[in-house]
């Protein structure tokens, strides 16, 4: 079975999910009054969770042939493509998510950007850190200052 | 009117309103690039410098700039970068982005100004002539056509996926709406499917959801396998337009400036329903042979919503100066600083204030002649982003899709959902999944079911469907759209299979 069809699968099972939601789970805490009402809050997702299962169905069946193209990446030889650096920014972008808050955004945000062009392969440390520096500061500059909206600049123990 | 217009002339040429138009359009292209900065919000930011300025013809010239510019910028970062901004400049990344990985970036950007101004201009033209006329028509559309109308948007939006992907298109159409269900919805402030965490009760975030479906992956698969943004030689080649081009987009620009303006016009439509259903539009009328080119950087298909989504945003001009009833979130920030300003919108507006109507639809030429000027001879060096490093372009990537999403909330879970969307949509991507339907019926979702429960309510039932003609009409056309081309795709195969035509 294909990728796309194993897709049409998972999404089928969100589907069928959302759909026992909406239509055993969620009328349940529907407050008296607004059962007289012509449309509940299930009523929308009831529609959205039918007609989801059959568009899911058509493409887990089969019963629309698409002609075979070539991909961009073919994903049955993805070991091939710089899976590693992928994977590695990934967790990157989820560790600065975790360290924007405790960290502040300037050290987080320079480290973002040093630490990315250092997986990708650039060992260029004298135009590495000015950018990323420069980058950090500016950025916050236009946002915090100029516009006005607040961003933890410093970690909290500096009393950024 | 000729009376009107010399008013209008003769306030928007003084000196200090010429320069609130241009700092307006400045201000606005260049904070409109950085993705996560809507026009909606930029134009929050600079309301109280419109207020404390206190004379309200500068006040909605400045603003009126800022919208434009921002709306230019927004489809500057969808054309480089693939990553919109604005919901307004999705459609523009279609083409826009795949030419700019031809090494046409700057063809690109210069196709978006130039239609741009075209359809600004032509916006304009239209405000004046039909403002007064049209106010009467959008009062017409109720709410069971408006939901008819996002029906028939996003069946084209399914529709133009092409033969053998209809049905993966309409399943990610409906994975949108259903992930727009996530949260309150304005009607029964009830929390829905937050499956009781927090952080989902107002919802998934449209920024991280754009960043996660379109930036994340392209930054992911230009990891996975290098390749050169640039085209072959690293040059940026190509950027004026033929005359071969020129003639082709010169209908689409007429078309799409006359159809964004009427959907502008109609309240809740909007820049964005315009881009989407022009481009649809020109897509399902463009011969056989061109068609085929959309969605690979065909001008035609960057020309139609760059057209459209400008040419609407001066027809949301029409509800909120006519009526007082603004159409889209930009134009009711819109309002509010008008009130402010002790201005009220509305019938009386042409008659009381005629200097302020007429100094806005002035400063509208304006600003698109200012916009077009200023940005013509900038392209080669906004184009020359994509000559950066790519060791540095992908860090620098990632960190504005970040930021995109983190600046509009300021909460770090929407940092976690964006990485974890983007890996779901980098795999839908590798099964080749097309992943704008998703984004459209998200930011369809919640306004298209607040219209079909107005009118369930006002119908008491779905007897809405058949008792509107033309919201009969509008949802068979949605329905000819799914059906045709599968129909289509079925009599071709069958024809080559041997089987005789039953005719």
């Amino acid at each position: 079975m294909a990728l796309d069809r194993w897709l049409a699968l998972v999404l089928l099972g969100i589907c069928l999910a959302y759909g026992y939601a909406a239509w055993f789970t969620m009328d349940a805490g529907l407050a008296p009054f607004m059962k007289r009402n012509p449309i509940w809050p299930s009523t929308f997702p009831k529609v959205l969770s039918v007609l989801g299962i059959i568009a899911a169905l058509v493409i887990l069946l089969g019963f629309e042939k698409a002609a075979p193209k070539e991909a961009d990446i073919d994903y049955r030889r993805l070991g091939e493509y710089n899976l590693g650096q992928a994977l590695l920014l990934l967790a990157l972008m989820v560790v600065y998510a975790l360290c924007l808050r405790p960290l502040g955004f300037l050290i987080s945000t320079s480290a973002l950007l040093f630490l990315g062009s250092f997986i990708l392969g650039e060992r260029k440390w004298h135009i590495m850190l000015p950018v990323a520096l420069i980058a950090a500061v500016s950025v916050w500059y236009l946002v915090q200052v100029v516009l006005g909206i607040y961003m933890r600049p410093l970690p909290g123990i500096l009393g950024g | 009117m000729l009376e009107g217009l010399l008013i209008g002339l003769q306030t928007a040429l003084s000196v200090q309103n010429l320069l609130m138009v241009i700092g307006g359009c400045l201000i606005g292209t260049f904070i409109g690039m950085l993705p996560g900065l809507g026009p909606m919000s930029i134009i929050a930011i600079m309301i109280p410098v419109a207020i404390s300025m206190g004379d309200p013809s500068a006040a909605l010239i400045l603003l009126a700039g800022v919208y434009y510019g921002a709306i230019f910028g927004g489809s500057t970062s969808s054309i480089l970068l693939n990553a919109p901004g604005v919901a307004g400049t999705v459609a523009s990344s279609f083409d826009g982005y795949p030419m700019a990985r031809q090494g046409k970036a700057g063809k690109a950007l210069t196709v978006a100004a130039i239609a741009s101004f075209a359809g600004g201009t032509i916006g304009a033209l239209l405000l004046m002539v039909f403002a007064p006329a049209l106010s009467s028509v959008a009062l017409l559309f109720h709410s069971a056509e408006y939901f008819a109308l996002m029906v028939v948007g996003l069946s084209a939006i399914a529709a133009f996926a092409g033969t053998g992907q209809v049905a993966k298109a309409l399943v990610m159409t409906l994975l949108g709406l259903i992930m727009a269900t996530v949260g309150e919805g304005a009607l029964f402030n009830l929390p829905r499917f937050t499956m009781g965490i927090m952080d989902l009760q107002s919802g998934f975030g449209f920024i991280t959801l754009a960043m996660a479906m379109f930036a994340l992956p392209e930054a992911l698969f230009l990891v996975l396998k290098p390749r050169d943004l640039q085209g072959d030689d690293g040059e940026i080649k190509e950027l004026r337009i033929t005359g071969k081009e020129a003639k082709a987009i010169a209908p689409v620009i007429g078309r799409q400036s006359l159809q964004g303006f009427f959907i502008g016009v109609l309240p809740g439509a909007g820049a964005t329903i315009a881009s989407f259903l022009g481009y649809a539009v020109e897509r399902n009328i463009a011969p056989k042979k061109e068609q085929d080119e959309f969605g690979k950087g065909s001008v035609k298909g960057l020309a139609a919503p760059e057209t459209a989504n400008n040419a609407a945003c001066t027809g949301s001009f029409v509800p909120l100066l006519t009526l007082g009833i603004p159409g889209s979130g930009t134009t009711a920030i819109l309002l509010g600083a008008l009130i402010a300003l002790n201005v009220t919108p509305g019938p009386r507006l042409m008659v009381d204030d005629p200097q302020i109507f007429w100094a806005v639809i002035m400063s509208m030429f304006i600003g698109n002649l200012i916009l077009l000027v200023l940005n013509l001879p900038l392209i080669p060096y906004i184009a020359r982003v994509l000559t950066v490093p790519r060791n540095y372009l992908i860090p620098f990537i990632l960190f504005f899709t970040l930021m995109g999403a983190y600046i509009g909330q300021n909460n770090a879970t929407e940092l976690l959902l964006l990485v974890g969307f983007g890996i779901c949509a980098t795999a839908l991507k590798f099964a080749d999944y097309p992943l704008a339907p998703l984004l459209i019926g998200f930011i369809l979702g919640a306004m298209m079911e607040n219209n079909f429960a107005r009118s369930m309510q006002l119908y008491d039932g779905v007897s809405f469907v058949w008792e509107r003609p033309m919201t009969l009409g509008l949802l068979a056309i949605a329905i000819i759209l799914v059906v045709l081309p599968s129909y289509r795709a079925r009599r071709a195969k069958a024809r080559q299979d041997g089987v005789a035509e039953g005719d």
